[in-house]
C-alpha cells in the first residue's frame, strides 16, 4: 500500500486572485481542500501605534489608505469618533455631505468588489464595466477633495471645504479632439451636484447592465450558487457584518438599527439574502448600489435646496481662514497652535462603528487628555470575515478559494493596517 | 439609546453584583469592568441569557496603559529656559486608577436588543494571562491572536495562539509603549550572500509635535461627570 497524504500547498502572496498580499496555506485532499491556513501581515505597517505618536488631525491621512477602495468611510469612523469625544456635532449640511459621499464611496468599493470578483471568476467585461463608471465617482472625489483617492476630506467639525460650483472639464490635446472632448465634458458644464445627479439618473441603468451580464449567467452560477455557505448563526459567530451577514439573511445595518449623521431622514431598503451563499451576497451587494443611489439622489435634493456652513465655528479645534490668519492676530495664534500642538481632547474612550461598504468599521478610541490618542484601535471587519476562511472553503475545490476571497470583498490594506 | 444603555448598566448591575468591580456610563456607552477569573462565566451568560443575548463580538483588543496620562513636554509651567522637557510621574488621580498594565477590552454587541456593551478586563503586568474566549465567540480567534502578537498577552485555552500580522520569526511584542516606533531591525537585499538580511535600524525617529495635555476648562464639565459615575 503506498502511503496517502495530503498535499500543502501555497496559494499568493503574489497572485491576481490573493486580492493583494495574501498567504494561503492550503492542505489538499485532490483537488478538495481539507484545511486552509491565511497568513496576513504582510502589508502590515502599524496604523495604529503611528497614529499615537501624532496629532489627531494629522491621521485622518492613514485612514484613506486602510481600506484603500473605500477611503471615506473610515475617515468617517475616525471623524466621528473624535467629534464625539469632543462633544460636538458638524453642521447639517456636512453632515449630508457625509452621507452623500459615504454612498458614493459604497458605490465605488461595490463596483471595485463586482469587478474584481467577476474577474476572478471569469468574466472579464464586467472589470471594463465596472470601471467606466468608477471613474465617474473618482471625478467626484477629485472635484471636492483635489485627490482621486485619499481624500482626507472629513474633518473633525465637519468638511474640509463645501461642495464646488464647477466641475474640471477635459481639454483637447493631441490624443483627444475637439469633438471627443466636447461629449466628455457634456455634463460636467454645471455644479458637483448638476455631476452627481446625471450619474444618478445614469446609473440604475449601468447596474441593469451589469446584472444581465451576471444574475442569468450560467458559468457565474456555477461558481458561486452553493459556494461558501454560511448559516445565520455562525455568521453571527465568526463576527460577520454588512453584506456578509444580511447575505445569510440577518437583517442588519447599521445606517437603519443604530443611525449615524442623517440616515435616519434617508428613505432607502436593506437587501437580506436567503442562502447565504456567494450568489446570494452578490445579488445583496448589487440591490445596494440601487439603494445607494436612492440615497445619493436624496442628498443631492437636500443639499440644492439648503446652504449653510460645512464646518463649526470653533477656532480651536479648525484652522481659520487664511485671509483671517493674514490680518488677525487671534486668528493666527490658532492657526499656529493647530499646526504645532494640534487640540487637546478630553479624557475618556469611545467606540464609532459605521456601516462601511465591507461591514461594520469601528474605531476604539482612548484619550487621555493630550493633543495625540492614547490608543487608536480599527476595527476592520475583513480582519473578522477573513479568519473565516478555513471554515467557508472546507470541502470545497480549489477554484472556489477564488470565489470565496471575492465574495469577502478583502481589502489588505485595512486587515493588515 | 440613552435609556437603553441605562437599562442595561442597570440589569448588569442586577445580574453580576457580585463580579462586576465597576460599571460606568460614559457618551452613552456602557462600560463593565471585570476581574480576570471571573471573565468567562460572565461572558457565557452575556451570550446565552436572553436578557442580554451578546451574540456576537465585534471587537477585542489589547491596551497598554504604562504611559497613561504622561506627557512627553510638561507645558505647566514655563521657566526662563522654556518649557521643562522630560518625562512626568504617573499621575494616579486620573480616571485610569489601576497600577495594573495591561488591559483586554471586548466591544460585544446584540443584536436583538441593538445595543453594545465594553468589557474591560486588566491583566498583570509581568506574564499577562487570560482566558480566552474563543470557546464562546468564535471571530474572538484571530483578535485574541492580534493581542497576543502585539502586546504579548497570552489567552489561555486559545487553540492556536501564533502571531499574526509581524513577521515570521519576529521578536518583541510591537504595541507596547515601551517598543520604539521606528522598530528594532530593518531587512534588505544582501547581493553578496544572496538573501535577505536583518539589521539593526538606521533611521531616526524625530517627533515634530510633543505630546501635551492641557487643563482645557471647555471640556471641565463631562470630566467631572465621568469621576461622578
Amino acid at each position: 500500500m503506498p502511503e496517502i497524504r495530503n498535499m500543502t500547498m501555497n496559494f499568493g502572496p503574489q497572485h491576481p486572485a490573493a486580492h493583494g498580499v495574501l498567504r494561503l496555506v492550503l492542505e489538499m485532499d485532490g483537488e478538495v481542500i481539507e484545511r486552509a491556513d491565511p497568513h496576513i501581515g504582510l502589508l502590515h505597517r502599524g496604523t495604529e501605534k503611528l497614529a499615537e505618536s501624532k496629532p489627531f488631525n494629522q491621521s485622518i491621512g492613514y485612514m484613506d489608505r486602510l481600506d484603500y477602495v473605500s477611503m471615506m468611510c473610515n475617515e468617517h469612523a475616525y471623524v466621528m469618533a473624535i467629534e464625539k469625544l469632543l462633544g460636538v456635532t458638524p453642521p447639517l449640511r456636512a453632515q449630508y455631505i457625509r452621507v452623500m459621499f459615504d454612498e458614493i464611496t459604497r458605490v465605488l468599493n461595490h463596483l471595485m468588489w463586482l469587478g474584481t470578483h467577476g474577474l476572478d471568476v471569469g468574466a472579464m467585461t464586467m472589470f471594463l464595466y465596472c470601471f467606466r463608471e468608477r471613474e465617474d465617482l473618482m471625478d467626484c472625489y477629485e472635484a471636492v477633495s483635489g485627490t482621486r483617492m485619499h481624500a482626507t476630506y472629513y474633518r473633525p467639525g465637519g468638511v474640509y471645504r463645501d461642495l464646488p460650483s464647477m466641475m474640471p472639464k477635459y481639454e483637447a490635446s493631441k490624443w483627444h479632439k475637439q469633438e471627443e472632448v466636447d461629449r466628455l465634458n457634456e455634463n460636467r458644464q454645471g455644479s458637483l451636484l448638476d455631476y452627481i445627479a446625471s450619474f444618478t439618473d445614469r446609473f440604475p441603468g449601468c447596474i441593469d447592465e451589469y446584472e444581465t451580464l451576471l444574475t442569468d449567467n450560467r458559468i457565474w452560477k456555477q461558481r458561486t450558487v452553493g459556494i461558501g455557505v454560511v448559516s445565520p448563526e455562525r455568521a453571527l459567530q465568526l463576527g460577520f457584518t454588512g453584506p456578509m451577514l444580511r447575505g445569510s439573511g440577518i437583517e442588519w445595518d447599521l445606517r437603519k438599527k443604530q443611525p449615524y449623521e442623517v440616515y435616519d431622514k434617508m428613505d432607502f431598503d436593506i437587501p437580506v439574502g436567503t442562502n447565504g451563499d456567494c450568489y446570494d451576497r452578490y445579488l445583496v451587494r448589487v440591490e445596494e448600489m440601487r439603494q445607494s443611489n436612492r440615497i445619493i439622489k436624496q442628498c443631492v435634493d437636500w443639499l440644492r435646496q439648503n446652504t449653510g456652513p460645512v464646518m463649526i465655528d470653533d477656532h480651536k479645534l479648525v484652522p481659520p481662514r487664511r485671509e483671517e490668519m493674514k490680518e488677525d492676530m487671534e486668528s493666527l495664534i490658532h492657526h499656529f497652535k493647530l499646526f504645532t500642538e494640534g487640540y487637546c481632547v478630553p479624557e475618556g474612550e469611545y467606540y464609532s462603528a459605521i456601516e462601511h461598504p465591507k461591514g461594520e468599521f469601528g474605531i476604539y478610541l482612548i484619550s487621555d487628555g493630550a493633543n495625540k490618542p492614547y490608543r487608536l484601535k480599527v476595527r476592520a471587519p475583513g480582519f473578522a470575515h477573513l479568519s473565516s476562511m478555513n471554515e467557508m472553503v472546507k470541502g470545497h475545490m480549489l477554484s472556489d478559494v477564488v470565489a470565496v476571497i471575492g465574495t469577502q470583498d478583502i481589502v489588505f490594506g485595512e486587515i493588515d493596517r | 439609546m440613552t435609556d437603553s444603555t441605562a437599562n442595561l448598566a442597570a440589569k448588569l448591575e442586577e445580574r453580576f453584583s457580585n463580579e462586576l468591580i465597576h460599571c460606568i456610563i460614559d457618551r452613552d456607552q456602557v462600560t463593565a469592568v471585570l476581574a480576570a477569573d471571573d471573565l468567562l462565566s460572565v461572558c457565557n451568560v452575556l451570550r446565552d441569557d436572553e436578557q442580554f443575548a451578546f451574540t456576537q463580538l465585534s471587537d477585542l483588543c489589547g491596551v497598554d496603559y504604562s504611559t497613561y496620562g504622561q506627557v512627553d513636554w510638561s507645558t505647566q509651567e514655563t521657566s526662563s529656559t522654556g518649557f521643562s522637557r522630560g518625562r512626568q510621574e504617573n499621575d494616579q488621580e486620573n480616571s485610569h486608577n489601576t497600577n495594573e498594565r495591561f488591559a483586554v477590552v471586548y466591544h460585544l454587541l446584540s443584536i436583538n436588543h441593538n445595543i453594545r456593551l465594553r468589557l474591560r478586563c486588566y491583566v498583570t503586568d509581568e506574564y499577562p494571562r487570560l482566558a480566552s474566549v474563543s470557546g464562546i465567540w468564535s471571530s474572538a480567534d484571530w483578535f485574541e491572536r492580534e493581542a497576543f502578537d502585539l502586546f504579548g498577552i497570552l489567552f489561555e485555552g486559545h487553540p492556536d495562539l501564533r502571531r499574526i500580522l509581524t513577521d515570521y520569526g519576529f521578536i518583541g511584542h510591537p504595541f507596547r509603549k515601551d517598543f520604539p516606533l521606528e522598530g528594532n531591525v530593518e531587512v534588505r537585499y544582501d547581493p553578496d550572500k544572496k538573501r535577505v538580511v536583518y539589521e539593526p535600524v538606521t533611521i531616526t525617529n524625530r517627533v515634530l509635535v510633543p505630546r501635551v495635555i492641557r487643563d482645557d476648562n471647555r471640556f471641565a464639565s463631562p470630566a467631572e461627570e465621568q469621576n461622578d459615575a
